[in-house]
């Protein structure tokens, strides 16, 4: 399938920027509620994100005393529809945020949500049927593979030898990895073995280890995500091997971004697939209603190299991630 | 008898066969390193499943586990953190610390078992609860995030896991006296044997005057102090804890304790084979690593074979030796 980016970060970042000042314009009258349901807080990507969510609905919350937010956050698909049909039945929410925790349970029930005329929008995870949802908001999957993938060509030298953590098994790492090892193509450069670290901490730990004492040379790491890389780092630092690799993480953790910005030579760069794109989904969804700015379509996030120049732009330091 | 012993034995052999299949698989398995890694690495769910056993031996089961683990490194991290500014870097501040996750586990452990025994509610309720309760609390702890200790802290407290003596690292002695303290107790002592006999029938041991609740409160009291010895280990590895911390840690060690020869319905304790059920299952993800024997997507069935062969060989054997 192809993207098509219809609006651009800038544009979009030059409309709230007009549409702030004329908060005030929102109508009178009777007020538009609408429900946000993302899955619960159990990695720290997914905490992340729910702390932009929060934040964002507090702020709009305030800007906007005529937008009414219903938040749910759910461990499994099953509860997420639960709660889908709750707000549908006990609050007649009149627009609806999600990012689906498994795209398949949870088509048919958000179709039905357009169905009675709502406003939807989808984040992060496509539903398994086109054409559902007003407005598609989601981080670049391919590209955050393709750009880590194009930092180790670009920066190995051939014949370098490399080993990859690879996520929770579902299609967004199949996607990430395949654009990887795309990125990776006509290089020399070997990819000696790719495990599932699950992106937790303690099985990258252990992944990592195991890869340690199987291979006596390893030049560089792709942990794929932060919480794996701080296990994948200490499982390095354990071994004494601190200066024989560089690890790429991605997401761009707080801890993380701030050591590239101290310069730290374990790790180079990061590549981001920022958690506040539930920011960017929320407030669409709400200038929908609060202005005339056309909001329907795909808005595709790109994924950006972190390095230690640009750090700063992508600290932040009260985000739990 | 003969065949008693080797239903004894059963685990040993397989835990040996394991390791031979490893080092034929890959030179690197041998290696003191690995050795190092694979037994530190046991010793969280090892000194859990020591724990385990004696809950499971009593008759009850305790599904908490891994989320009281994941609770008491949060409130551990936290008072750590807070205590930094006050007491310093320093030992005091890293003991008291220590003493947050042990005080913790005892607690914990006594709420299960006294919503066991004094509130008679089933221990596998109340556990599904208190697993849940554990789990929502460090997650709010954390904000949803990772709770990180103190970076200058981390780094003094870092040898409690990673040194020790030679290649012997402090969470592989600390799992061995565990075990042997355990493996003595389970076996020679009064308290392992009122254990064993309330697990077997708890209404014949009530007769025989033995204190049933107080013996079942115990084994979860000492759970949960173990549970907290794991913690004051785990801490210094990574640093952190956060929602994820400890998932499914529950099952892993309930599965170790029964590959062990532990009966689940209780009255047979194993301590020695809890061990070998612990060893067996790291030992499985580590060839698995090492090798690339199957797709990464198969790790668990394999894992899940070999659990339930363990078993069903087990049960054999064992219906061999009462014939």
């Amino acid at each position: 399938m192809k993207r098509r980016s219809l609006m651009q970060g800038a544009a979009v970042a030059g409309l709230l920027a007009m549409t702030w000042g004329s908060a005030a314009l929102a109508q009178e009258g009777e007020k538009t509620v609408i429900g946000v349901a993302i899955p619960s807080a159990t990695h720290g990507f997914m905490g992340g994100l729910n702390w932009h969510a929060q934040d964002t609905i507090k702020r709009l919350g305030a800007a906007y005393p005529n937008l009414e937010f219903v938040l749910s956050t759910s461990g499994d698909s099953a509860k997420q529809v639960n709660d889908i049909e709750d707000m549908m039945a006990t609050r007649d929410i009149d627009a609806l945020v999600v990012l689906p925790f498994e795209s398949e349970p949870l088509t048919a029930p958000v179709k039905a949500v357009k169905d009675a005329g709502k406003f939807v929008t989808v984040v992060d995870r496509g539903l398994s049927q086109e054409g559902i949802e007003d407005l598609y908001v989601a981080g670049d999957n391919t590209a955050f593979g393709r750009v880590a993938g194009e930092y180790f060509k670009a920066n190995l030298k051939p014949g370098a030898k490399i080993v990859v953590l690879r996520g929770i098994p579902t299609t967004l790492d199949n996607e990430r990895v395949e654009a990887f090892q795309k990125a990776l193509d006509g290089s020399e450069i070997e990819i000696l073995d790719m495990q599932h670290g699950n992106w937790n901490r303690d099985d990258a730990f252990n992944v990592m280890q195991d890869y340690l004492a199987k291979y006596p040379q390893i030049d560089a790491v792709w942990a794929a995500d932060d919480d794996m890389a701080v296990g994948v780092l200490e499982a390095i630092a354990a071994a004494n091997r601190q200066d024989q690799m560089w690890v790429i993480g991605g997401a761009g953790m707080k801890e993380i971004v701030k050591r590239i910005m101290e310069g730290d030579k374990q790790l180079p760069v990061n590549v981001t697939y920022p958690p506040a794109l539930i920011s960017s989904a929320i407030e669409m969804t709400a200038l929908h209603f609060v202005s005339n700015a056309p909001m329907t379509g795909r808005f595709i996030i790109g994924s950006q190299l972190i390095t230690p120049e640009n750090a700063e732009k992508f600290y932040y330091p009260d985000s739990p991630f | 008898m003969r065949k008693i012993d080797f239903h004894t034995l059963g685990p040993l052999i397989a835990l040996i066969a394991l390791v031979v299949l490893g080092a034929s698989l890959n030179s690197a398995f041998l290696a003191p390193a690995n050795i190092t890694n694979v037994l530190a690495r046991s010793a969280f769910i090892g000194m859990i499943a020591v724990g385990m056993t004696f809950v499971i031996t009593a008759g009850g089961l305790d599904l908490s586990v891994g989320s009281m683990a994941a609770f008491l490194a949060g409130i551990t991290i936290i008072a750590m953190n807070v205590l930094v500014p006050n007491l310093g870097t320093h030992w005091g501040t890293i003991l008291i610390g220590m003493g947050v996750a042990v005080l913790g586990g005892l607690a914990a452990g006594y709420l299960n078992g006294a919503l066991v025994t004094k509130a008679r509610i089933e221990p596998f309720i109340v556990t599904l609860g208190t697993m849940g309760i554990f789990r929502s609390l460090v997650t709010w702890l954390a904000d949803g995030g990772t709770l990180s200790l103190d970076y200058a802290l981390r780094t003094l407290y870092r040898p409690v896991y990673y040194g020790g003596i030679g290649w012997i690292t402090w969470p592989i002695i600390c799992f061995a006296l565990v075990a042997l303290l355990g493996e003595w107790m389970m076996r020679h002592s009064r308290f392992g044997r009122h254990v064993e006999a309330i697990g077997s029938n708890d209404r014949v041991a009530r007769y025989s005057a033995i204190d049933v609740n107080r013996v079942r409160l115990l084994t979860y009291v000492l759970l949960g102090l173990l549970v907290g010895l794991a913690v004051v280990l785990y801490v210094p590895r990574l640093g952190s804890a956060s929602g994820s911390t400890g998932v499914l840690w529950e099952l892993e060690a309930i599965a170790a304790v029964i590959i062990g020869g532990t009966a689940l319905k209780g009255g047979r304790g194993r301590v020695w084979g809890t061990v070998m059920g612990v060893l067996i299952l790291s030992l499985i993800d580590n060839i698995l690593n090492l090798a690339n024997l199957v797709s990464p997507y198969l790790n668990g069935a394999i894992q899940g074979v070999i659990i339930v062969l363990a078993v069903v060989l087990q049960r054999e054997k064992h219906a061999a030796g009462e014939r």
